[in-house]
């Protein structure tokens, strides 16, 4: 058994004539925590928008717990076992909070096609077992999403993320828009993950959190992998010097 | 410590007590209108709007009044079920009123009997064929397909073609009025068979209304159906990401949109004996009402059947409020103009409110 959870191979994506995405080569462990850095446009959300089959590839291979995998649609990444928290806050906000975590995967009593009843304490009982299970404290899960704080609902779409999660985890900015209590709760989420040995792959704009939280960096600068560095062996200049094109010129060919 | 949490920009609630349920506002206010009356009524008329005031009946209430005001709404209040599952879907149906028309006709020409008084139905549509009584389930099941029909095109085109709901029913509306005048080339078609008649008669409008309106609250409240149509009209993006089939849940709302207007065809042309090319104009505009006075957000995702059953009672207790007063019937329509608006602007102030924390 390898212990490659997610490879990426030439994985290629064009809008019309912009090549957002090019030739990108990409290997995740099990176990491992890797962020993903680089200026705006540079081709983050792209890729990861590529795994998890939110938009079609134009190009190239994913491969998903060593098999090559082409999923149609985000639902078949996430049966797969990739669970993603979106940029755009992927809530329902006039929904509670057990029905925002199984939005799509609902529990039910007995099934009746559309008309099938949910079972909703068995969906509110795994729902405050999860949010335990990541510390995170939300007064009432009964009232609508809409009621609560940024940092809540944020804190929602990641317990629902870390609550189903089985191989993969994305996050596309998962704090860019919290305070710094918020940060701090989401950051403790994801080590809560690192000690699961749940794999991560973050996108990041703030080095800090990425050098306190994961394992390698790996740099996008117009739509290429241009440095795939461990912790230790670099600094927040270095990195720097990568996502403004300092660095690393000539493509770096596998990363 | 202190049930107040924290959020961004210090903007504080108390997210620990349950909110109160919108219903009970429009509960509040439909008891409002009715003491309104009441003050009015003794005040000005010397009579009492809710309560008995014939000394030769001997009930609390004046059960005549009381029946009345849930019979004139409950047709126009079995579309406004369906229009609730559109609104709150995110979406709006403006044909429910001309599907109403042509169902009604079509529906119609099936329940004709054979032979009036000894003679060949003069306003048999299908005369010529010389038909027998047809058993009451064929019409009723030809005015169901004709709103099934009505909800499949209605869905598909907002699910499919992604044009705005409020053109693709549009385009509906005009279409099925165009239909009910040409079933008959605009005469009215007349003497349905006694069974047919029986669907509509009395208080079983009523009935009917009632029913559905309980069938309706448990499948939005305990369905995935339900779940799913909050869902697509609160961030249907995010729904559509969670993997949920939010086109199929479209036309399924609408198909049930549809399915309920035919409904209300069949109960009205049985009320009326009758059924008309110009039947049911209007009723889009009224249902709508009814959700929107009820609570329900045309901004998608809030509101619910009990909001709207209430929405609908508050309809009629104005419009027998009105009656009462002995007003004329144009202030009627002006006063509703009013009190849609208004019902919108509370809507609108209360989400201001919501947002603010």
């Amino acid at each position: 058994m390898s212990d490659i959870i997610l490879e990426t191979r030439g994985l290629t994506k064009h809008y019309g004539g912009v090549h957002a995405l090019d030739d990108a080569n990409f290997i995740l462990r099990k176990g491992e925590h890797i962020a993903v850095v680089g200026d705006n446009g540079a081709g983050k959300s792209t890729f990861v928008r590529q795994i998890t089959a939110v938009e079609q590839k134009t190009g190239g291979q994913v491969f998903f717990d060593g098999q090559e995998v082409n999923f149609t649609g985000p639902l078949e990444a996430r049966e797969a076992g990739i669970e993603t928290v979106f940029q755009t806050l992927a809530l329902a906000d006039d929904l509670d909070v057990p029905s925002n975590l199984f939005l799509g995967r609902e529990l039910y009593k007995f099934r009746l096609g559309p008309f099938s009843v949910l079972d909703r304490k068995a969906m509110r009982d795994r729902t405050m077992e999860a949010l335990k299970t990541t510390a995170v404290k939300i007064p009432n899960v009964d009232n609508p999403i809409r009621n609560m704080s940024g940092g809540q609902r944020q804190c929602v779409s990641i317990a629902r993320t870390a609550a189903f999660a089985s191989k993969l985890v994305i996050m596309d900015e998962p704090t860019a828009a919290l305070g710094v209590q918020e940060t701090a709760q989401v950051e403790n989420i994801i080590r809560g993950l690192k000690e699961r040995g749940i794999p991560m792959i973050l996108i990041s704009h703030n080095l800090r959190q990425v050098f306190d939280l994961v394992d390698r960096i790996v740099v996008f600068r117009r739509g290429r992998i241009v440095a795939s560095l461990n912790k230790d062996e670099t600094d927040g200049n270095d990195i720097v010097s990568y996502i403004t094109g300092v660095k690393g010129g000539t493509d770096a060919t596998y990363a | 410590m202190s049930s107040t949490t924290h959020g961004l920009g210090g903007l504080k609630y108390d997210p620990s007590k349950k909110a109160r349920a919108p219903e009970w506002n429009v509960f509040f206010a439909l008891i409002g209108i009715i003491v309104i009356f009441e003050v009015i009524g003794r005040v000005f008329m010397a009579d009492s709007f809710l309560f008995n005031t014939r000394e030769n009946v001997s009930s609390l209430f004046n059960e005549q009044r009381l029946q009345i005001i849930i019979l004139q709404v409950s047709i126009t209040g079995i579309i406004a079920l369906g229009v609730t599952q559109v609104i709150i879907s995110g979406g709006i149906d403006l044909s429910s009123g001309s599907v109403v028309g042509a169902t009604a006709m079509i529906a119609m020409s099936f329940a004709q009997v054979a032979m009036v008084n000894g003679n060949p139905n003069p306003k048999a549509i299908f005369g010529e064929l010389g038909w027998v009584d047809l058993p009451v389930i064929v019409p009723v099941l030809v005015g169901l397909g004709c709103g099934l029909v009505a909800g499949l095109v209605n869905g598909a085109l907002v699910a499919y073609t992604k044009i705005p709901p409020f053109i693709a029913t549009l385009g509906m509306m005009v279409t099925a009025r165009g239909i009910a005048k040409w079933w008959s080339k605009g005469n009215p078609i007349s003497f349905p068979t006694e069974s047919y008649a029986a669907i509509g008669k009395g208080m079983m409008p009523v009935v009917i209304f009632v029913g559905l309106a309980i069938l309706f609250h448990l499948i939005m409240t305990y369905t995935r159906y339900g779940k799913h149509c909050y869902a697509v009209g609160s961030n249907e993006a995010a729904t559509r990401m969670s993997g949920i089939n939010v086109d199929r849940t479209k036309v399924l709302i609408y198909v049930i949109a549809g399915l309920l207007s035919a409904l209300a065809a069949v109960v009205l042309s049985s009320k009326n004996l009758t059924a008309q090319a110009g039947m049911g104009v209007m009723y889009e505009l009224d249902a709508i009402a009814m959700a929107v006075i009820g609570g329900v957000s045309l901004q998608g995702g809030r509101g619910s059947i009990l909001g709207t059953v209430l929405g609908a009672l508050i309809f009629g207790v104005i419009i027998s409020g009105f009656t009462f007063l002995k007003l004329d019937a144009y202030y009627q329509e002006m006063v509703k103009g009013v009190i849609i608006v208004a019902a919108v602007v509370l809507d609108q102030w209360r989400q201001k409110g919501r947002a603010r924390g």
